[in-house]
């Protein structure tokens, strides 16, 4: 059994290092996605909202990984791009939709006061969203984000129906070749909680890092 | 020229008329106090000099230009009107000397170094240097406004108005902020104040205006307003108003 389980873990290590560059990829793209659609739909005129609107509510209608096979053959049908890159920016899209809600919430819990003070100093729209609103919606942000963060993480799983050879890919590889289903996917899923709870663990520390002090107490 | 003429001004909240046709000048260097009962357009007065509300129709002209029409910068024109609000809305990520320095290297573009010796200068002015660090949530309401004011103070404004700026805060902290706007007003700086604090009011304006539903009743010096009002609807508002709070005045002069 542990001979086996060595023999098996180079394979999911291997797997881990892309399952960390498919979600890395895909939560960044999908930050900027979402980041622009909240500030389409909380800032934008009525066509922005719209289209903002729409996308988000189609998105998330939609089982990922169905997201995931229509965008790669949309994807690869205009580009000739790898099955990672197509695959990550295939979850980016969905994710982008989710991030933007969470986004949007954070940016409406802004207080009207904040923006309205910003402008009373001669601070252009853009320029308040970018110093004022922005850097206190995203400590907002921060818990609900880490959840979808996570969400993510084993959502990069997904992109083993296109052959990217990621941990769930690899247990699969190693399950059929030895016949031991249970080592292969046991260890994936023990790989999979290890990563998630780093991340959680790694999330909070950067909550905690930028909370904004809010009683003498904390000086 | 006076540094503020509205002419004829209009604003409507859906079907609510809040602003029926104001018209009013205020000279370079004016304190003008704005009285009435609440919900009676004076913020909303306000916040449509600074156009961070925009006039259903009439002009509002600043330091000789009509602000009013179209193709004015307004981020521009709000460098030069100041305006502290009755929440302080204080930037709640930043220290207070952040605070005061963000419009002015993000928009003034100054240096930082720059920047911040003269935010310095403006919190020593409000009587809170000690408190640069310090973030809004650990200030106390009083000195959230002063930093709110020098804020606004630190962009080198024309004119400086004021939404209620005492009206969220406990009694005993009024003072402290009633001070550091009698010390602006004493250095020259215009104001338009809308608040409830009648003593300000007589010592600090050069003029009150009694508004109501929407229209300016009376406009006069504080002496005539407060002591020998023309109109009816002023006479029966500060009879009404210093029944309410005399008592509560009495109390805190006696803190």
């Amino acid at each position: 059994m542990i001979e086996d389980f060595l023999k098996l873990l180079p394979y999911l290590l291997q797997g881990m290092v892309v399952t960390l560059k498919v979600t890395f990829v895909s939560l960044s793209f999908g930050f900027v996605i979402g980041i622009l659609l909240a500030i389409m739909r909380v800032y934008g005129g009525k066509v922005f909202v719209i289209i903002a609107t729409i996308y988000s509510t189609v998105m998330r209608a939609i089982p990922v990984l169905l997201v995931v096979l229509i965008l790669y053959f949309v994807i690869t049908s205009i580009i000739n791009l790898p099955a990672f890159w197509a695959g990550s920016l295939a979850l980016a899209f969905a994710s982008g939709a989710y991030q933007s809600e969470i986004l949007r919430g954070a940016f409406l819990s802004i207080p009207k006061g904040q923006m309205m003070a910003a402008r009373s100093i001669g601070m252009t729209r853009i320029r308040a969203i970018r110093f004022i609103i922005i850097p206190q919606a995203l400590r907002l942000a921060i818990t609900p984000w880490s959840n979808e963060a996570a969400i993510l993480l084993k959502d990069s799983s997904l992109v083993y129906v296109l052959g990217v050879p990621e941990i769930l890919r690899q247990a699969q590889y190693f399950s059929a070749r030895t016949y031991e289903p249970f080592l292969a996917f046991g260890s994936a899923a023990l790989i999979y909680f290890i990563l998630t709870f780093i991340t959680n663990r790694g999330l909070e520390a950067v909550q905690r890092h930028y909370m904004i002090p809010t009683s003498l107490s904390n000086v | 020229m006076d540094l503020i003429e509205i002419k004829d001004l209009h604003k409507k909240y859906g079907r609510n008329e809040v602003i029926k046709g104001i018209s009013l000048n205020v000279k370079e260097g004016e304190v003008v106090v704005i009285i009435g009962p609440s919900g009676t357009g004076k913020s909303t007065l306000l916040r449509c000099i600074n156009l961070l509300t925009k006039p259903d129709s009439g002009e509002i002209w600043f330091d000789g230009h009509n602000i009013t029409t179209q193709g004015v910068n307004l981020d521009h024109v709000r460098q030069k009107i100041g305006m502290v609000f009755q929440d302080f809305n204080l930037f709640n990520h930043l220290t207070s000397l952040n605070n005061v320095m963000i419009g002015l290297t993000k928009v003034l573009g100054m240096d930082p170094e720059e920047a911040k010796t003269k935010a310095l200068k403006e919190l020593e002015h409000v009587g809170l240097l000690n408190w640069a660090d310090h973030y809004p949530g650990q200030l106390s309401g009083g000195q959230k406004q002063r930093v709110a004011i020098a804020r606004s103070f630190a962009m080198g404004p024309r004119v400086m108005l004021f939404d209620e700026p005492t009206s969220a805060l406990d009694p005993e902290l009024i003072a402290d902020v009633l001070l550091v706007m009698k010390k602006l007003a004493e250095e020259g700086m215009t104001m338009l104040v809308v608040t409830h604090e009648m003593g300000f009011a007589s010592e600090v304006a050069d003029r009150i205006i009694f508004m109501e539903s929407g229209h300016i009743v009376e406009d006069g010096p504080p002496e005539q307003i407060i002591h020998h009002p023309q109109q009816a609807r002023t006479k029966e508002f500060l009879q009404r108003f210093t029944a309410l709070h005399s008592g509560l005045h009495n109390n805190s002069k006696n803190d």
